[in-house]
């Protein structure tokens, strides 16, 4: 595919504008076996979807500027009124009120905890991510959930501290711009892009 | 902290009660390049005709409505793919649905089925999966099974669905597994034990003769998990046919009774939030005031050691069908053994264990068709038809196939399903010189469980000889 025409979007009065082109047929091929027979055929194809964050758009704009936003419940009523959601969530799973978006950056930045964690050298297609990638999951001070994200420096400890890095240079305003490493480390260990934010 | 209400915790109460009545399987494999999912999907239907002496045609006749299991659209490359089954099937204009409750839709599509027939909407419906994960290379194929984690917040991390499990499978093993060379051993123990009991299975795809040492030397995959410790890939299709009791006993004198429950929890298990243990009837809050100091960092519940929706299917289950005790109520279980801690979750999620002892249930030989310790029946056999790790995860398949298997059992027909040599000519496998009937003496209540991933729905299905049902509790 070339990608100097590939498509892009822009929303323009409440429309979607779309320009460039967003899918590639090719032909396809016969499958056949060992003697010649027609078993199938291949189906290729390229496309591009379109996906809206809608009321999470805000988190992650806030990833590219070294933001990490939460949510939290203010409904007097609920009973989880108080509660930090993070990942970040729209409305209130129990009253469904909308949230108020709150900034973590300083939560996680002083007290961020491993709960858990996972090293694999096995992927999936279209994964972007180095190789070994080692998950995180991250416990904040009086936060009811627990983040997924990876770690970018050295390796992962359950109970181990750690900081957030951002993509602050040239983000993809997706949640890889979001990563972890050990508390205390140097700014020049950080991968391409990233920053403390 | 969350709490359920008293009308959410309500025990599920039929119109009246539903049979299983038969069910077949089709050959499982990783690739099954010679046929079209429809030739699989007739393959299992034909042979639960043959099971109850019906032909195809006559059994369909009964059939009022159908549900259809199948969770992965993208891997067929189909969207309703479920009405080229049910044409195919030639059961037009019946009324028919399609399920999808990832890792257990099959067990799910039973759910559905079942409530068919308690309501009285149908008197005899079908419950048929299916799954085709070969169209596509491996990591495709992974990516395809990430996209059914959160879009946004978890399949760019890595577009590898195993790693979202495993950061739970980490977190048990460090906290109550200890890390302990011994629990290794147990976790490997169940890999050698499925895979064992599949070699006496003609349908199965990955029977092996291994050892433990085989498992905890194979490649890791993500620590503590390695390459053995994991389910399979498949392609295959499993059916049911579920009926009201004068339907049942029309189409056969041996109709065995049906519950199925089900419970879910968040797709992401970063979203998890603290709540106190729902107990199962076998369990006291006592139990559970020392958790933290016995297994320190294991007192967050279900935090990411517990699977709650395995909880609730069995805490809704059990006290439909009377189920006290699974240990002592049943005579087997088929469970999803979609990694072997994962399995060992799940006996403390459904109460065959205590919380925080899951292990023993493998290390006392329960589990075992013989307990190689005493060489005494085991007091509750699981996954004797090789389970996920063994047999196969045909997703959209596997709770049926669970089901089918657990009533074979119940049936006392397993060895008729299993042993004849045709069967294994058939699918092209070479049955073992040794192989060894597994049938359970005297079964007369089973348990089958089906689960999604990081456990974002689970079903129970409950199968009782109608002679030997258990005391119930109106309440
Ligand atoms: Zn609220």
């Amino acid at each position: 595919m070339s990608t100097n025409d590939r498509g892009t979007v822009k929303v323009e009065n409440g429309r979607y504008r779309f320009k460039g082109k967003f899918h590639y047929g090719y032909p396809n091929d016969p499958i056949r076996n060992e003697d010649g027979e027609l078993m199938g055929i291949t189906n290729p194809r390229d496309l591009t979807h379109v996906h809206m964050y809608g009321g999470e758009a805000p988190f992650f704009e806030g990833l590219g500027q070294g933001k990490l936003l939460g949510t939290r419940c203010d409904d007097s009523n609920c009973e989880a009124n108080g509660s930090i959601f993070i990942p970040f969530r729209i409305h209130c799973p129990d009253c469904l009120s909308k949230n108020t978006i709150i900034d973590m950056t300083e939560t996680a930045q002083k007290g961020a905890t491993v709960h858990t964690f996972m090293i694999t050298e096995r992927t999936g297609a279209f994964n972007t991510l180095p190789k070994p990638i080692r998950f995180v999951n991250v416990e904040f001070e009086g936060v009811p959930t627990i983040l997924m994200g990876y770690l970018s420096v050295g390796e992962p400890k359950i109970g181990m501290k750690v900081v957030p890095i951002f993509n602050t240079t040239n983000p993809t305003y997706t949640i890889l711009d979001l990563s972890w490493v050990p508390e205390e480390t140097n700014e020049t260990e950080l991968p391409e892009g990233f920053t403390f934010g | 902290m969350i709490k359920f209400s008293k009308r959410q915790l309500k025990t599920p109460k039929m119109q009246r009660p539903v049979y299983l009545v038969t069910g077949g399987m089709s050959k499982f494999g990783r690739s099954i390049p010679e046929k079209r999912t429809e030739e699989l999907v007739i393959d299992s239907f034909v042979e639960a005709a043959k099971f109850i002496d019906k032909s195809p045609a006559e059994l369909k006749e009964y059939i009022h409505s159908c549900y259809y299991g199948h969770f992965a659209d993208h891997f067929g490359d189909q969207l309703l793919g479920e009405s080229v089954i049910h044409d195919r099937l030639g059961l037009d204009p019946l009324g028919n649905i399609g399920i999808k409750t990832g890792g257990a839709t099959g067990g799910s599509t039973l759910w559905e089925a079942f409530k068919a027939v308690a309501s009285g909407y149908s008197d005899c419906v079908l419950a048929m999966g299916w799954e085709r994960m070969d169209e596509v290379p491996t990591d495709e194929g992974n990516n395809y099974i990430a996209s059914a984690a959160d879009k946004d917040w978890e399949t760019p991390l890595g577009h590898i669905y195993t790693g979202y499990y495993a950061v739970m499978a980490q977190k048990y093993w460090q906290v109550f597994g200890k890390e302990e060379d011994s629990f290794r051993q147990t976790m490997a123990e169940i890999a050698v034990k499925n895979r064992g009991y599949a070699r006496m299975n003609p349908h199965a795809q990955g029977p092996m003769d291994i050892t433990v040492d085989d498992v905890i030397n194979s490649p890791v995959v993500a620590y503590p998990l390695r390459a053995l410790d994991c389910c399979l890939m498949s392609v295959g299709a499993a059916c049911a046919i579920l009926c009201d009791e004068k339907t049942a006993n029309e189409l056969t004198n041996n109709p065995l009774e049906i519950h199925v429950a089900a419970g879910s929890h968040t797709l992401r298990v970063a979203d998890r939030r603290d709540m106190e243990i729902p107990l199962l009837p076998n369990e006291s809050e006592d139990m559970y005031k020392d958790l933290g100091d016995r297994f320190p960092g294991g007192d967050r519940y279900p935090g990411f050691t517990g699977f709650l929706a395995a909880r609730m299917a069995a805490y809704y289950g059990y006290r439909m069908a009377g189920v006290i005790d699974p240990t002592e109520d049943f005579d087997l279980v088929e469970l999803h053994d979609a990694f072997t801690i994962s399995d060992i979750q799940t006996y403390e999620d459904i109460g065959i264990r205590p919380y925080g002892e899951g292990r023993t249930y493998v290390e006392s030989g329960d589990c075992y068709l013989t307990n190689p310790k005493t060489g005494e029946p085991g007091k509750l056999p699981s996954n004797l038809s090789g389970g996920l790790i063994g047999n196969m995860h045909a997703v959209g398949a596997t709770g049926i196939m669970q089901a089918i298997e657990v009533g074979q059992h119940i049936w006392g027909r397993w060895a008729e399903m299993h042993e004849p040599q045709s069967k294994w000519d058939l699918f092209g496998r070479s049955k073992p010189d040794d192989w060894t009937n597994l049938q359970v003496d005297d079964a007369k209540r089973g348990l089958a469980i089906s689960h999604a991933g990081v456990g974002s729905h689970v079903t129970a299905t409950i199968l009782v000889h109608p002679d030997h049902q258990l005391e119930r509790n109106e309440s």
